[in-house]
């Protein structure tokens, strides 16, 4: 059986699944079940500034859309930080931790941008035995608009002086989490490794207003016919997640900063991917806000089998593997050409095929009076709308042209050796060939 | 004590009152709003979709599908009744096991077709319950139609007419409208009053008059219709019943299936109905599945549909012989009636085994009994009726493709036209389009 213990900046957990930061680590009755039901770590709901707790809205936090059979896709939220009062939460930090000492316990952090706040909540947080700090400079809505939150997380300058100020302050290790609402994520993740930081995690949700009332008119959630952005999250941002991830891991200025890794993780193939993308672990919060604490069983058991498959012993062996394989699109293989392939035996009929393809794509697919759909390869551009759209998995595959056949649409032999944008003769740029 | 299924004879009564309510209500009860989201859900959107093909009306199924998806069933309901303006009907009443689902690319996928008749009746619910009528007619042309027969054929007609500005009356000899979806389609499938209710959504397009009690040959005649009329379209149904041609056919309780439908349709009280404990119907159709479904909910203890060729040549779809096995109706097969026995009324039907063989049903000799004391003869109808000189092919009125006659100014469509099979969904489609041929001969 695969080993999924895992240590990370430090941090040991039995396995790589943590919750995130969010309602469900916002209390000791919820970590302790989570716990219970066996996951690896938690990163306990954000902290703030002690005095008056902040306040939340007394109308819905959360907006969701969904499947036609309700099956939550995406989910976006108002909530600010934790709204109970500071003592109360380390006291609650300290007695988990005590009790459950094998598993992560990571304090998410997030107070005005001033070191003398930082310096007052960092020893309070070290008290109570946690493992390491996330400092919250992510959250887009409410926070922000007090400086805080993502309105720190969007200025590169500021994260670094943060960062270090944290690394100054504590011996605990620091993990900078990051917001998604910028340009290039590579950049915080750059300022937050120059101001110290033990490790990124992200993302933290997407600025979002999930649906508009059309009788009211108000966004949705509406809290008395007007509505905020909020962030989201769910199995919707998990595309955007990943790539994000790749793009730190495959940064030179990054390679090698851990990354825990946040973002629409739902099952245990979602947790591989990151995994595999160079995450060192995986946070969860909306799946286990749909489902319940209990999805960790098919997580632990799903990834376990998979590496068993694979013969991975432990998560470090696919760590990162995918990593080298994300490349800029000038250096993809021209010279790999493939055509659509229609399988007649799996064909349903349907014709989406042919309709995405006629309609909006190259006229590449022909469809008989008794409705067989075959690919016209020398129109066919390999595009991938066919099998995407297509409702049979395995109908259509893309297969590759063998090198020295003729491309029936270009009229070109297929070339044995890969070549890309850099050296293509319709780039002014390209380097001469020899 | 009251009668129960064991009591012997014909008698009513046999099954509680609240026993009869359930057997007899909705058969396929409507779906909800997230069932409909659902099962719409499923559709892929086909294109040139092979369920619109086989539809008789050729409604855009995936179109209508999407417009649930969408949220708005009363915009589906719209793309069902511009093809077809009895949706409403055809999504209680068609086979659609052997048309628009039967085709769906989903039975290649996995066995199971979108449920386009329970999507469509979702549909049209949600518009007839508003009590609106979709469409608005035309200005009134001038010009006068009569339609002889207010079944599906003739309503869908009259309807289209009226929809151009024509002025249509209908004629029709029962006391109701509605033709065989008030009088000949098993109760559970359109309960609550549904055909009449429909009817008189139908007629909120204006420009319609009916006149019930009125029969073609008795109260008026073809060449008065002509006269008075610009144009006329038949729809009189096949009035006839066809006779076993047995002796012992005169017996007490040996009925038409037809009869007896239409009488279970009409009773306000079905407590009241006589039914046999040992019932017969012979047939292999629609009609005597919907008799011997219906003989078995009201109580009749043993229910034996006996059809004399083999299972495979039933007009009845697999679909509704498994609903009737489910029902307890005891199917025979390759067994054709030879007497009916009795002493006054029927006793026992007696039959002999059928091979087929080259096409031609031969008997084999060997015969056996059923104790029947209620038969149902259910082996088909019959033009009965038809003005002359009405041109007649292969037992119905000759029409061309546009429904046209050999008579100049006289359409035929439904049941009793050639050509499409006897089904509710292909009369609407008949009636409709005689009415578009109607208008550009009148135009």
């Amino acid at each position: 059986m695969a080993n999924l213990a895992t240590e990370f900046v430090g941090i040991k957990s039995p396995n790589p699944f943590w919750l995130a930061s969010a309602p469900p680590t916002d209390k000791e009755y919820n970590v302790r079940r989570a716990f219970e039901a066996g996951w690896g770590g938690v990163v306990w709901k954000t902290l703030g500034e002690d005095g008056p707790p902040v306040v939340n809205v007394n109308g819905p936090r959360y907006g969701a859309v969904w499947g036609a059979d309700r099956r939550l896709l995406g989910l976006n939220n108002i909530e600010l930080i934790t709204d109970r009062p500071l003592e109360v939460n380390l006291r609650e930090i300290k007695a988990v931790k005590r009790d459950w000492p094998d598993r992560a316990m990571v304090v998410s952090l997030m107070v005005p941008c001033e070191e003398e706040a930082w310096k007052r909540i960092l020893p309070l947080v070290e008290e109570t035995g946690a493992d390491g700090v996330e400092l919250n400079f992510g959250c887009p809505h409410g926070m922000a608009e007090r400086g805080m939150g993502s309105a720190v997380g969007q200025v590169p300058e500021y994260i670094e002086m943060v960062t270090r100020w944290c690394k100054a302050n504590t011996r605990m290790p620091v993990i900078v989490k990051l917001t998604p609402n910028i340009t290039d994520i590579r950049y915080p993740a750059r300022a937050a490794r120059k101001g110290g930081a033990d490790a990124v995690s992200l993302i933290n949700t997407i600025n979002s207003i999930t649906a508009v009332d059309l009788d009211t008119f108000s966004p949705e959630p509406s809290i008395d016919g007007k509505g905020t952005h909020g962030g989201y999250c769910g199995p919707a941002v998990k595309p955007i997640a990943l790539n994000m991830v790749a793009e730190i891991a495959r940064d030179p200025a990054t390679a090698g900063l851990p990354i825990s890794a946040i973002g629409g993780i739902t099952t245990w193939r979602d947790a591989a991917e990151f995994l595999s993308m160079g995450a060192g672990t995986v946070q969860v919060c909306t799946a286990v806000m749909t489902y319940g604490f209990k999805i960790v069983e098919e997580m632990i058991e799903g990834l376990s089998l998979w590496m068993d498959e694979k013969g991975y012993a432990s998560i470090d062996d696919f760590r990162g593997r995918a990593v080298p394989n994300v490349i800029d699109w000038q250096h993809l293989n021209l010279n790999y050409v493939t055509k659509a392939r229609i399988n007649p035996d799996l064909c349903i009929k349907c014709g989406r095929c042919y309709a995405a393809c006629e309609d909006t794509s190259h006229q590449a697919i022909s469809m008989s009076e008794d409705r067989v759909f075959e690919v016209k390869d020398e129109e066919c551009v390999a595009c991938n709308l066919c099998v995407n759209v297509c409702p049979v998995e395995g109908c259509i595959t893309m297969e590759r042209l063998a090198p020295g056949e003729v491309d029936p649409r270009t009229g070109q032999v297929v070339p044995a050796e890969p070549a890309d944008w850099t050296v293509h003769p319709n780039n002014p740029a390209a380097r001469a060939a020899e | 004590m009251a009668n129960s299924p064991f009591t012997a004879g014909v008698v009513a009564g046999r099954l509680p009152p609240e026993t009869l309510q359930e057997n007899f209500s909705d058969i396929h009860p409507p779906f909800d709003a997230h069932e409909a989201a659902v099962a719409a859900d499923r559709c892929y959107f086909c294109f040139d979709a092979p369920c619109m093909a086989a539809c008789p009306t050729a409604i855009d199924i995936p179109m209508f599908i999407r417009q649930i998806q969408t949220g708005l069933p009363e915009a589906a309901a719209r793309t069902i009744f511009e093809q077809n303006i009895l949706g409403g009907m055809c999504a209680r009443v068609c086979p659609t096991e052997t048309l628009c689902e039967e085709a769906c690319v989903r039975n290649e996928a996995e066995g199971q077709p979108v449920e386009i008749g329970r999507l469509q009746r979702y549909a049209t619910d949600a518009l007839m319950e508003r009590g609106e009528h979709p469409f608005t007619r035309a200005a009134p042309t001038g010009r006068r139609v009569a339609v002889v027969g207010a079944g599906p054929a003739g309503l869908a007609c009259a309807h289209r007419l009226a929809m151009h500005g024509h002025e249509v009356v209908i004629y029709d000899a029962r006391p109701k409208a509605g033709g065989l979806n008030e009088y000949g389609i098993a109760a559970y499938k359109a309960p609550g009053g549904f055909a009449s209710a429909e009817v008189e959504w139908l007629l909120k397009i204006g420009g319609i008059t009916i006149e019930n009690g009125k029969a073609l040959g008795r109260d008026f005649t073809l060449e008065e219709l002509r006269a008075d009329f610009d144009a006329v379209f038949l729809a009189i149904g096949l009035a006839g019943v066809n006779a076993l041609g047995l002796e012992g056919e005169e017996r007490d309780n040996v009925l038409n299936a037809v009869d007896f439908i239409a009488e279970l349709r009409q009773a306000s009280d079905l407590a009241s109905l006589p039914i046999g404990r040992d019932v017969v119907v012979i047939g292999g159709g629609m009609t005597a599945i919907d008799a011997a479904v219906q003989a078995r909910l009201l109580g009749a203890l043993n229910v034996t549909l006996v059809y004399r060729r083999g299972r495979e040549k039933m007009a009845a779809s697999v679909h509704e012989q498994e609903l009737a096995a489910a029902r307890g109706v005891h199917i025979i097969t390759n067994a054709r009636p030879v007497a009916v026995h009795g002493n006054g009324a029927v006793r026992e039907v007696e039959f002999e085994y059928t091979v087929e063989e080259d096409g031609a049903l031969k008997g084999t000799g060997e015969t056996f009994r059923l104790a029947a004391d209620q038969v149902f003869k259910a082996i088909g109808q019959r033009l009965e009726g038809v003005p002359e000189g009405l041109e007649i092919s292969g037992g119905k009125i000759a029409v061309d493709a546009a429904g046209r006659t050999s008579l100049e100014g006289v359409w035929a469509g439904g049941d009793c036209a050639s050509g499409g099979d006897d089904l509710t969904v292909t009369a609407v489609a008949e009636g409709r389009d005689a009415a578009e041929d109607i208008h550009a001969a009148l135009s």
